[in-house]
């Protein structure tokens, strides 16, 4: 659970394809790797295993770790089937209720409420996603234009910065931030000072506002860490181009405009699909630390309910349902973007 | 004539010229400064909201109720942190949260460099399969509540083992290490082979110190998961204090806070300890501060390397 991957960005995770070496050495590869699975020197024989016993050794426990760890778990799964109490015991010792739990989630009585947390949890992805996209691609360009580089590596630092905070730190922040100006809120503050509002919002109170604190939030964490893949697929333009622009006589943001951003096109594309495979494995700590009664018909993602109906409450089975249908749309959409991705760079990212 | 016909042309041309290169450095300084400024309010926000936190952190706890505190303490005191400090569950968890961030790198970056040198081995026969079972694991999670059952089946629930043991491996850290180690000169590894070394030694002597760069950057990384993460005390330690971390305590601080909230304008009440006193807002600024300065801390060491740290990652063999 102390999960490395989630504090690097989802982008990370979906550089690999982004980056890869372009079509053609694929082509090639993948004839070599037929050649080399024809190849007698590649078959499995006693004497190869045997030759690489320390090999063996030194990975296959750590492959039945992997195992234990990740994919076992799924026996969990069975709960979604039952009418799991706690105080039974194991999971062999349930009453078994087939498919009961699905119809109570998907039509039956808490039907409503979920089809509005899959919403939600749509909804604020797909805000982020989109505000953060369009937040970073602007800063990058915008950083590019900075030449005094000890200026631009300190402006660096600096937005890169949040990204490191923990979710709960940033979240504590943000409550901070959003509230009344008497307790430390200061966009209340400055609203009032800008002549904005007359009396302070209780940001935190209203439902409407939920999805945009989501995305706010995100964007002042993640901003600056999202422009590291821009700024890269910038320097990778060739600087002929920006001479051969300015001999005719572009300025500044006739480059920007006509050449910068094609060039990055690619990029954007590629992580923009790559990021929405996630869309319903993103926005868990957010909503669930900033979340209250008041707001929960907005704020509440398939992860909370998760964690309040099957930790909190007890109602295990209920719980393992929605991760089960989370788990499955998750995996087909990444691996549907992935493939989208990879199709797409070997057409434009050679 | 022919000369004035050739020079006009030439003229207006390099007056034209003149007055573009003019219009245009205008037009430069305009977008620098106001590209600068801009870029200059957005470092500024995103600053802003820790340096309040650290002038509340270091301002008297009864005076900060008041509000209206910007980036400089009113009434300075180091009354907060003494409180934070006396009190045993926070100073507890901080120890704890070292405790678990130090023993998940040693172990997570042993058992991952290992398993990456072996995947780094072009001749090894299950390098493909076993490649993607972990690989796999990027994208599919059986779920919270079943990882949750099978800690409780393991009988770790509870338990120090709960923080680390499910972490050994984590899959984007084992590509980044493989991907590096493939970029060993084979010459090395060979020249080693014919010394006689085995693959174990192999790894510990001889690619392991090459690696000292991405091992910096992969270790730094897990380190901040490690302690930034709260969930795993919530689900699998949240039953035995001793246990609790840094980040779990201020999450429980943020909750009571939120629910505080709603019923009155500002969350009222002392929190006390050993008879020191200090205000909710004040106190949760202090744990802030305390859970983010070890980041801020690290942060120089850690922007040195990520970019080169994503690179290598991007770069997937």
């Amino acid at each position: 659970m102390t999960d490395t991957t989630v504090s690097t960005p989802v982008t990370a995770t979906g550089l690999e394809p982004a980056l890869e070496p372009a079509s053609s050495s694929r082509a090639q590869k993948r004839k070599a790797r037929k050649k080399a699975a024809k190849d007698p020197k590649r078959k499995i024989t006693w004497d190869r295993v045997w030759a690489q016993r320390a090999l063996l050794a030194m990975s296959v426990p750590l492959l039945m770790y992997q195992i234990l760890f990740k994919y076992v778990p799924v026996y969990g799964w069975a709960i979604a089937f039952q009418r799991y109490k706690p105080g039974r015991g194991s999971i062999w010792n349930q009453q078994w209720v087939g498919l009961q739990n699905f119809h109570n989630l998907f039509t039956g009585v808490n039907g409503e409420r979920f089809r509005q947390v899959v919403v939600n949890t749509m909804g604020q992805s797909v805000l982020t996603l989109i505000v953060g996209t369009f937040g970073a691609i602007v800063l990058a360009l915008l950083l590019n234009e900075v030449k005094n580089l000890p200026f631009k590596r300190i402006l660096q630092n600096i937005t890169y910065m949040p990204h490191f905070l923990s979710w709960v730190i940033v979240a504590s922040l943000a409550s901070v931030a959003l509230s009344l100006p008497s307790s430390g809120g200061f966009i209340n503050q400055g609203l009032m000072s800008l002549h904005l509002v007359d009396h302070p919002v209780l940001f935190l109170t209203q439902p409407n506002y939920f999805w945009e604190i989501v995305a706010g939030t995100n964007l002042w964490k993640e901003l600056g860490w999202n422009t590291i893949l821009y700024l890269a697929a910038i320097t990778a333009i060739d600087p002929g181009l920006y001479e051969a622009a300015e001999v005719d006589g572009a300025g500044r943001y006739r480059k920007m405009f006509s050449i910068t951003l094609p060039s990055i096109k690619p990029t954007i594309v590629v992580l923009l699909i790559i990021n929405s495979g996630w869309i319903l494995s993103t926005n868990f700590e957010l909503p669930y630390f900033l979340g209250n009664g008041l707001v929960s018909e907005k704020s509440e993602t398939i992860d909370v309910f998760v964690l309040r109906y099957g930790y909190q409450l007890g109602n295990y089975s209920l719980a393992v349902v929605a991760g089960i249908f989370k788990t499955i749309v998750a995996v087909i959409l990444v691996g549907s973007a992935n493939l989208a991705a990879k199709r797409l760079n070997q057409e434009t990212l050679v | 004539m022919s000369l004035t016909t050739v020079a006009k042309p030439l003229a207006r041309r390099a007056s034209r010229g003149g007055s573009r290169r003019r219009k245009r450095t205008v037009e430069q300084i305009i977008f620098t400064t106001l590209n600068t400024t801009f870029l200059l309010a957005l470092a500024a926000l995103m600053i802003y909201p820790l340096l309040n936190t650290l002038a509340i952190s270091l301002n008297d706890g009864n005076d900060a109720v008041r509000g209206g505190i910007g980036i400089w303490p009113r009434v300075f005191s180091l009354q907060n942190y003494n409180v934070v400090f006396n009190m045993t569950t926070i100073y507890q968890a901080f120890f704890m949260s070292v405790l678990k961030t130090v023993v998940v790198v040693a172990t997570n970056l042993f058992f991952t460099s290992m398993l990456a040198y072996v995947l780094s081995r072009n001749e090894f026969i299950f390098r493909r399969s076993i490649t993607l079972i972990f690989v796999l694991t990027l994208y599919f999670d059986a779920g919270l509540i079943p990882n949750y059952l099978l800690i409780r089946d393991l009988g770790m629930l509870n338990s120090f083992q709960a923080y680390w043991v499910p972490t050994i491996i984590s899959a984007f850290n084992l590509i980044v290490l493989r991907t590096y180690m493939k970029s060993i000169p084979d010459e090395i590894i060979e020249s080693a082979r014919t010394d006689g070394a085995g693959d174990f030694r192999m790894w510990w002597q001889i690619v392991m110190p090459l690696c000292k760069p991405a091992l910096a950057v992969v270790g730094l990384f897990v380190a901040v998961g490690s302690w930034n993460s709260w969930l795993d005390t919530l689900l699998y330690n949240s039953g035995d204090q001793a246990l609790s971390t840094l980040q779990y305590e201020l999450q429980k601080l943020l909750a009571s806070s939120m629910n505080a909230g709603m019923n009155s304008v500002a969350a009222t009440g002392n929190a006390q300890s050993g008879g020191q006193v200090t205000t909710p807002i004040a106190l949760r600024s202090t744990i802030t501060m305390v859970a983010a300065v070890p980041i801020l801390f690290v942060y120089p060491f850690l922007q040195k390397h990520f970019v080169s740290g994503l690179v290598i990652g991007s770069v997937k063999g």
